[in-house]
């Protein structure tokens, strides 16, 4: 069995989750903190991925990214570089697609902070990069690592958009999900039955490890009340 | 002066407007929840930025909205403490107290301080404890001693008592006495509950809706509280509306009681009484009254009595004084001297 599929899943949604980990916390910091009108439309902006069917996200990425379309064909002529049917290509499409999961979920975990443990660290000399660092993010953590976790499991098991920019090329831009599909349409049942299992195994597992993050929380977290 | 704030601040149908200071003593803002007290705290800390105003602690100005000047919360050195002690749920006692002391940049500096912060207040052995695992007390210690390691020009309390079991309140109380008066700086407290203020304070500003309505010395504002809400907020119970009869001599409308006062009526609109200065007996300001209801508190009686067709005004007596004389009916006085006058 080539294993180039688990591989190249596994390194896309590493890399998107990577990417989405950092984007979809600043951009939930910020959006918390921006005005009520401004807040509203980014945030439907963003949340808008979520909820579109995949095929409508990769139109619209090959509308942008495509070798005639205004930023693949920039890309081109300056770098030589064709952003589509490549294997990274898949990033652009599950990056897009896991944004609003990490997003949603951070901003979760940031409105439930209690800003009274903020206004103290000011209010006795700490600087907002160590509130940050050292108090909401460790408050928020197990949201966040729930949220993270959850958008690579998405990631791993992104289709729609992946097959609309990357395509399906053995060995190059093949992954999991549309492996499964390739072989199934060529009648490799039992090809097909094992990459479905690689797929359950993962997706279990990280489940697995979202409900372990969430219970953690619950026994030890700090929403906990301290009795007086 | 150690403190000096004149500020406005409107948010949405409320509208704050605050001018107070005082020196090196405590200054208790009593108030109703909701009435701006604790963001009156906000604003002199930084965290709520005022329309308009000017703020100085010590001579040093914080915030002034014509001159432009907005320090940070960090440059105020104005240490805020909520009610729920905002410890750093994710740091140990001792981490928490060291977060404190960042502002020392001398490590050696440092590393005593926290020392002997912890050692006066007692943290030395819940060091490696984390907040959930502290009692209610022992939180309270942990968050004054990280306010004070960070070295404030004055102290901003707000209801640091509410969070505790009353059992703990009075001892806590005491202790947080000492620190005060150790820290011998301005301190403002902010609480609704006036026993607790009128223990812990020099001064009192009573607020109500955004405004300071009564402001002095604390037995000025128990004696003479002025206003029917400060009358309220510092515990008197009977409160009627009046009509003016003559110089010193009015008609209570609620209890259908005429009566003499020690002081000019002038434009006070209602009279107050509290209802341990009322007593039994004829005499001058006394009415023929019925009891209508008995309510037994663990030291003392609270009884409410009629006269005509009135409405009940409440006296509180010993309980001796109550079970040697009971009846159901009595002269029911109410001193010229205790009838407090009130806008």
């Amino acid at each position: 069995m080539d294993l180039f599929p688990l591989w190249n899943s596994l390194r896309i949604a590493g890399i998107s989750t990577l990417i989405i980990f950092f984007a979809g916390i600043f951009s939930a910091y910020y959006i918390a903190k921006a005005p009520r009108a401004l807040k509203g439309v980014l945030d439907v902006v963003l949340t808008l991925p979520l909820v579109l069917p995949p095929t409508v996200v990769g139109y619209l990425l090959l509308r942008l990214l495509g070798p005639k379309r205004l930023i693949g064909a920039w890309f081109l002529s300056v770098f030589g570089l064709k952003l589509t049917m490549t294997w990274w290509s898949a990033i652009f499409a599950t990056t897009v697609v896991i944004f609003p999961l990490m997003y949603r979920t951070a901003r979760g975990a940031f409105e439930a902070f209690d800003e009274t443990l903020a206004y103290s660290a000011q209010s006795i000399g700490l600087s907002n990069t160590y509130i940050f660092w050292r108090i909401r993010m460790p408050y928020c953590k197990q949201g966040i690592l729930a949220g993270t976790v959850l958008s690579f499991a998405r990631a791993l098991g992104e289709y729609g958009a992946t097959s609309m920019i990357a395509g399906y090329t053995p060995g190059r831009t093949a992954t999991i999900s549309t492996t499964v599909y390739q072989l199934w349409r060529t009648n490799d049942d039992a090809g097909a039955f094992r990459w479905v299992l690689v797929n359950l195994a993962i997706s279990f597992v990280v489940l697995l490890a979202v409900n372990m993050l969430e219970k953690k929380q619950r026994q030890t977290g700090p929403l906990r009340k301290a009795g007086a | 002066m150690s403190i000096y704030a004149d500020i406005e601040k409107t948010l949405g149908d409320f509208r704050l407007k605050v001018k107070l200071e005082a020196g090196d003593e405590v200054l208790a803002l009593l108030g109703a929840s909701g009435c701006g007290k604790s963001m009156t705290l906000k604003c002199i800390a930084g965290i709520v930025r005022p329309d308009r105003g000017r703020i100085e602690v010590d001579g040093r100005v914080l915030f002034d909205s014509e001159k432009h000047i907005d320090l940070s919360p960090q440059q105020r050195r104005t240490g805020l403490m909520f009610q729920n002690y905002a410890l750093f749920p994710n740091m140990t006692v001792l981490q928490n107290i060291r977060a404190g002391a960042r502002r020392e940049k001398d490590s050696a500096a440092k590393e005593r301080k926290i020392q002997e912060i912890m050692d006066s207040f007692g943290l030395a052995e819940l060091s490696a404890h984390y907040p959930w695992q502290l009692s209610g007390g022992q939180q309270q210690r942990t968050a004054l001693a990280r306010l004070l390691v960070s070295g404030p020009d004055i102290l901003l309390l707000d209801e640091p008592f509410s969070a505790l079991d009353s059992h703990l309140r009075f001892r806590l109380e005491r202790e947080l006495a000492e620190v005060i008066r150790d820290f011998g700086r301005t301190v403002i407290l902010v609480s609704h509950d006036r026993d607790e203020v009128f223990r812990l304070s020099d001064k009192i500003a009573v607020m109500s809706e955004g405004g300071i309505e009564t402001f002095g010395e604390k037995t000025a504002v128990f004696a003479r509280p002025a206003t029917r809400s400060a009358a309220i907020l510092t515990g008197c119970k009977n409160i009627s509306p009046i009509k003016k009869l003559g110089q010193r001599r009015l008609l209570a409308l609620d209890w259908g009681m005429e009566l003499e006062t020690a002081e000019d009526i002038g434009d006070a609109r209602y009279l107050g009484i509290r209802m341990h200065d009322l007593c039994f007996g004829p005499g001058e300001n006394a009415f023929f009254c019925r009891l209508v209801s008995e309510t037994e508190n663990p030291f003392s009686y609270t009884l409410m009595f009629v006269n005509g067709s009135g409405s009940p005004v409440g006296l509180e007596t010993d309980k001796s004084v109550w079970e040697s004389l009971r009846c159901g009916e009595t002269y029911i006085r109410l001193p010229p001297e205790k009838c407090v006058l009130l806008k």
